[in-house]
């Protein structure tokens, strides 16, 4: 027989290869529905890899793929650390990306110092504002988050739907439901000639950096940690739960926000239903791949966007499906999960026979 | 049914366990054991639960397992039980033919078996089931239908008459009262006729009467042959209530005697391992009053049993004992004063203010420090580490941070300071302070609380779980803040406690709050259980 | 007015919100007996598509529908079996493992059918399950078009809501079920098994929920499409709690969430012309909601929900 116990102290060596374990063990996996699809699993795997560090433009693909997964696995991390179940970061992205459409698309007009920042902060603004509604149905009247912020994913996708059809259409697409183009005073700026890489990527890494420096070293990262690890003991110190519980809330929805301004305003142009392939829940998995940490999270969001960029470039060349990435990206969530099993747990055998 | 009862002889007369007179107790029963623990061991992680203990019990017999909090007593329970695991040793039970079985060891099911049962210090019944549910728990066949009971209905009233324990058998055990989950608790494991009847810490919820009750109904099972192990680290019962005693400390077997013969020094020695060093409680020198709560009440529904109607002048320098049986009022008297709950009615006048309630923030503010009764749940935040602990209630002061940055060197030299001060023993100041244990997580939140020297200090069960040690270092605490000028509010269900730190003692029933003048363990008794002294 | 009062006495109308209430009944009940239990399945939503895919392959590959229903339970089972070692003895975060698993079931499922039906023009069709039609009951007015129009996954979505009823209200196994999911130490003692009894409550309600989705692939339509799930396993998580636990009201719960979208759909194609067309789409989410907020101020959670028991552990 076995017995679970947990670690006097969790493995710290573990605990920091954990993540990256996870990352190679998801991959190594793939190989099984790999050789399920009939593929050369070596070349496979060598044409992923040239997929993504082949040339600059595919490694600059991988970057612009990345942009939106940092943003929404921030979102998630910090959420979670403050254990508000915040599943709703794919709605968010798309208030955000409807907010930054109707600021950014002729409504107002003005010098790129300013219409950037604008469009931003209308994005992030909606986006909180989108998880505000859960959390605070959550503090009122107990409604689980998990569950609300899900369900308005549906209920944002089908309102920018209809949007699309009305008040938001571009008149000049021919009946295609899209939005009127960002204006150029609005739009993200190229890093480099003739990659579609974009400042948004800047913008995440210094959020990224932002938000870890507020989570380690300032008062209100202390407060967060205090209240998603023991929120009862952070009341009985003073602490202002629910108002920490909701400002929380608001940023987390509002860094899922600006991953939605990011990709109109710097990849895609104008808003379309099919602007994200599901950044918001990879979001999740990136933030937990990170362990929550936000530096962590810009490395995971680099392996996820490669993992997506490989595959793509693989399937194209072979002719395997590519919810390969999708299913590899899930792999390594399930992998990480039980890497942080075995971080805070041993198993022991027991002896079973009763001699003395 | 295999276990014979007779008809329980009336609750013994009058109060006070003592009572229980010496001639109903069997003499060593010299007949076959039924049970051998041999060198039983535990360990989690580093700590040694439970080290190489021995323990033999004779049928029809009452072997007190006796030790402070953290000596072993419910690990090695739990052994016998099956719900641990042993590490090492071995558990022989002898059947009534003779026959020597082994249990195997974490298997509750071999337990069950071999007719021992448990009745865990915390209840072990589903709040959303009804009395008999639970007590048929585990007895039936998975698809057995529930409708077809009528056998064993009959057979637990036919136990319930016998026994004296009486439980509503179809109500929810939500809406039952303390004593009747005991009973319950008690039923459950006389249904599956047990031979051996484990009783781990089962007055620390009863009043001295009800607990009187219990015995009684024990003793007369015992007289028909069941054997019993009751643990406890009240002497007082223990003498009164056993036929031999065993005295564990750290995890070790440190003594085994005959209560007839047992001497109360020695046993005490036993148990803490040194003289007896209780602190002198010196009389406290009352000056002003610094809270006084005025007419509050709290609905039933709102807190366990609420409040009603609760006056209370605390003044600087005293101590303040509030003594009852838990649940009786005192954690919504607690969290008013931490903040945590909003009266119905009433005020509460602090720091010359008079407001309608407090929160933990105006508490804080008004000079109350807080020391919780569940410590790991609203003392600490187990993942932050020590120097964080420390200061959590205080984030906004100029040591603490600059600008919203946390000054890290200044937490950590003050985190260093109150270590040494409190004597906060753990891997380091930067450690997450899960990796305390409970005596030095206590230390930790007294640092917080009395280094701001509050002039107002709840202390709910403050050494509840404490070696003696740490029990006798925090009440020296106490007593040295109250010698300072504060005023301090002590909650307490171990009633020894209150008599030795409190200048002046209320008892606690039914939400309603009596002061006393009596220092007398009966009286007090008669007051925790809601007759007027 | 004289509109709304015959679509509420037109027999379509109450067999269509019984159709589209059964996936619902499937999912609920199995969310049911996974929380009874003490186990959140947030897997609910991928189980629908492995459910959905696994019982139409196999009725596509066999031409058997039942053996596709058979499957669809099995592999349903399978993945709540994943879901159960991962938060049961493992006891890992019952959040993240259910959307590792919805996550995992879900791409699964999309990469088998894009690698067993590469790129084709029209998606393969089945013969779905049909009406039962019961000679003089299905002739009944009113009564008999609304319960005889409904296929046998229908029939036994009900039969499920009564053996979940027996189970969970007249077994001592079901006793125990409820009693593991509010105090795991009260079975520990009585010398159950948590783990058996969680780890079996999940994999079963597991299977349930792939009976929702199978209801999808074999009886609503005839083929598998990449999306069609479409959050219906998390309106079942919202209803469970509505439906306190219960599978009485589970059903009911289940039933009046039929009705108004049945009614939904009616009233897109009267006043289509005034209200954009989305907005009767977003009606069974924003309904999902306001249950939820309903329901939470008084529900009554297990216990014992989203927590890790640890045998032997202090």
């Amino acid at each position: 027989m076995i017995e679970i116990v947990p670690r006097e102290q969790p493995s710290r060596r573990l605990t920091a290869g954990v993540p990256l374990l996870a990352a190679i063990g998801s991959l190594l996996l793939a190989a099984i529905p790999l050789a399920f699809a009939g593929a050369p699993i070596i070349e496979a795997y060598g044409q992923m890899f040239t997929g993504v560090f082949g040339s600059l433009f595919s490694f600059t693909e991988m970057l612009t793929r990345a942009t939106p997964l940092i943003f929404t696995g921030l979102a998630a991390a910090v959420a979670f650390r403050a254990k508000l179940w915040n599943i709703g970061g794919e709605g968010q992205l798309y208030l955000g990306a409807m907010a930054a459409v109707w600021v950014g698309s002729g409504m107002i007009e003005g010098p790129p110092i300013l219409m950037v920042p604008l469009v931003l902060l209308a994005g992030a603004i909606a986006g909180g504002l989108g998880m505000l509604g859960p959390a605070v149905l959550k503090t009122r009247f107990g409604a689980d988050e998990v569950v609300t912020s899900l369900l308005l994913n549906f209920i944002i996708l089908i309102f920018v739907q209809m949007m699309l059809e009305g008040p938001l259409k571009d008149p000049m697409s021919l009946g295609w439901p899209q939005s009127e183009p960002i204006i150029d005073e609005a739009v993200l700026p190229q890093l480099i000639a003739k990659m579609r890489v974009h400042a948004g990527f800047l913008l995440a890494i210094g959020t990224a950096v932002v938000a870890h420096v507020i989570m380690a070293m300032t008062v209100w990262g202390l407060r967060i940690r205090a209240v998603g690890e023991n929120a009862a003991a952070a009341r009985h110190a003073g602490m202002p739960v629910k108002r920490i519980f909701l400002a929380v809330a608001f940023a987390s929805g509002a860094l899922a926000g600006i991953a939605g301004v990011s990709e109109v305003a710097g990849l895609k142009g104008y808003l379309t239903t099919d602007l994200s392939p599901g950044f918001g829940y990879t979001g999740i998995v990136v933030a937990m791949l990170a362990g929550l940490s936000p530096l962590g999270v810009v490395a995971a969001a680099l392996f996820i966007a490669s993992v997506f960029v490989g595959t793509d470039s693989m399937s194209r060349t072979m002719g395997v499906s590519s919810f390969l990435a999708d299913l590899t990206v899930s792999m390594s969530l399930i992998c990480v999960l039980l890497g942080g099993f075995f971080a805070r747990f041993q198993i022991r055998r027991v002896r079973t026979e009763g001699a003395a | 049914m295999a276990l014979p009862v007779a008809p329980v002889p009336h609750a013994l007369p009058g109060s006070g366990a003592a009572l229980i007179a010496s001639d109903t107790r069997h003499e060593m029963t010299t007949s076959k054991p039924v049970l051998s623990l041999r060198g039983m061991t535990k360990r989690f992680g580093s700590v040694v639960a439970a080290d190489h203990i021995d323990l033999e019990l004779a049928r029809g017999e009452v072997l007190a397992l006796l030790g402070e909090n953290g000596a072993g007593k419910t690990t090695l329970m739990n052994m016998l039980f099956g719900q641990y695991t042993a590490d090492a040793g071995s558990v022989h039970v002898w059947h009534e033919d003779g026959a020597e079985i082994i249990l195997p060891p974490g298997q509750p099911q071999a337990a069950i078996e071999a007719r021992i049962g448990m009745v865990h210090q915390h209840f072990t019944l589903a709040e959303n089931l009804s009395v008999i549910d639970n007590i048929l728990l585990g007895t039936e066949r998975l698809l057995h239908l529930n409708r077809n009971r009528r056998a064993a209905r009959a057979k637990l009233e036919a136990l319930m008459i016998h026994s004296g324990l009486e439980a509503p058998l179809d109500r929810k055990v939500r809406d039952l009262s303390v004593g009747e989950r005991q009973r319950v608790e008690i039923l459950k494991a006389l249904y599956r006729d047990v031979r051996i009847l484990v009783l781990d810490e089962p007055t620390a919820v009863l009043t001295p009467q009800e607990a009187d009750t219990l015995f009684a109904s024990v003793r007369s099972m015992v007289e028909n042959g069941l054997s019993v192990i009751f643990i406890s680290h009240k002497l007082r019962e223990v003498l009164a209530f056993s036929d031999r005693i065993a005295v564990l400390r750290h995890g070790k077997k440190t003594g085994e005697m005959r209560t007839a013969e047992a001497d109360t020094a020695s046993i005490i020695r036993m148990m803490i391992g040194e003289e007896h060093d209780m602190p002198e409680r010196t009389p406290g020198m009352p000056g002003d009053t610094v809270v006084r709560l005025d007419s509050v009440s709290v609905h039933p529904e709102r807190e366990t049993r609420g409040l009603r109607d609760v006056t209370l002048d605390l003044r600087r320098g005293e101590i303040v004992g509030i003594a009852g049986v838990s649940g009786n009022g005192q954690s919504a008297l607690a969290q008013i004063l931490s903040g945590l709950l909003a009266p119905d009615s009433g005020r509460i006048e602090v720091g010359g203010e008079s407001l309608a309630a407090l929160n933990p923030r105006t508490a804080l503010a008004h000079g109350i420090g807080r020391i919780p009764e569940d410590r790991h749940h609203d003392g600490i935040i187990a993942a932050l580490s020590v120097a964080e602990n420390l200061v959590i209630e205080r984030l906004d002061d100029a040591d603490v941070q600059r600008g919203g940055f946390l000054r890290r060197a200044s937490m950590a030299a003050n985190a260093e300071a109150l270590s040494e001060a409190y004597d906060v023993r753990g891997p380091g100041i930067h450690a997450r302070s899960a990796l305390l244990s409970g005596g030095n997580i206590q230390k930790l939140i007294l640092a917080r609380v009395l280094e701001t020297h509050p002039s107002v200090i709840l202390a709910n069960q403050p050494t509840r779980g404490l070696d003696f040690r740490a029990a006798a270092e925090v009440s020296r605490r106490l007593i040295a803040a109250r010698d300072r000028g504060a005023g301090i509010i002590l909650i307490s269900e171990d009633l020894d406690e209150v008599l030795s730190l409190a200048d002046r003692v209320l008892v606690m029933h039914a939400g309603e709050l009596v002061e006393t003048d009596s220092r007398e363990r009966a009286s007090i008794g008669q007051l925790m259980a809601g007759h007027a002294a | 007015m004289i509109d709304l009062l015959q679509i509420f006495l037109s027999d379509s109308f109450w067999a269509a919100s019984l159709r589209i209430a059964t996936p619902l009944i499937f999912g609920v009940l199995g969310a049911l007996m996974c929380e009874r239990s003490g186990v959140l399945n947030l897997g609910i939503e991928g189980i629908f598509v492995v459910g959905a895919m696994m019982g139409w392959l196999v009725a596509y590959l066999t031409g058997s529908l039942w053996l596709g229903v058979i499957a669809a339970a099995l592999s349903g089972g399978l993945f709540g079996l994943f879901h159960a070692i991962l938060t049961v003895p493992l006891g890992l975060s019952q959040h993240v493992s259910g959307l590792g698993i919805t996550m995992f079931a879900t791409a699964l499922m999309s990469f088998a059918y894009r690698t067993i039906f590469p790129q084709v023009a029209t998606p393969p069709r089945i013969e779905p399950f049909r009406a039962l039609d019961i000679p003089v009951l299905s002739d009944l007015p009113f009564l008999g078009p609304v319960l005889f129009q409904q296929t046998a996954l229908t029939w036994l979505a009900l039969a499920m809501v009564a053996l979940v009823w027996w189970l969970m209200d007249r077994t001592a196994l079901g006793v125990a079920i409820k009693a593991v999911g509010d105090n795991p130490d009260a079975v520990n003692a009585q010398g159950l098994s948590v783990m058996r009894l969680r780890m079996g409550a999940v994999v079963a309600g597991s299977a349930l929920m792939a009976l929702g989705g199978a209801f999808l692939t074999m009886s609503a339509f005839d083929a598998f499409f990449f999306g069609m799930v479409n959050g219906r396993g998390w309106i079942c998580i919202a209803l469970v709690i509505f439906a306190s636990w219960q599978p009485g009201k589970a059903l009911l719960g289940a039933l009046l969430f039929g009705m108004f979208d049945a009614l939904q759909v009616r009233l897109q194609t009267m006043a289509g012309a005034v209200v954009p067309g989305q907005v009767f789409l977003m009606v069974p989410y924003v309904l999902s909601i306001i249950a939820l907020i309903i329901a939470a101020r008084k529900a009554d959670y297990p216990r014992a929900l989203l927590k890790p028991w640890f045998k032997g552990q202090r």
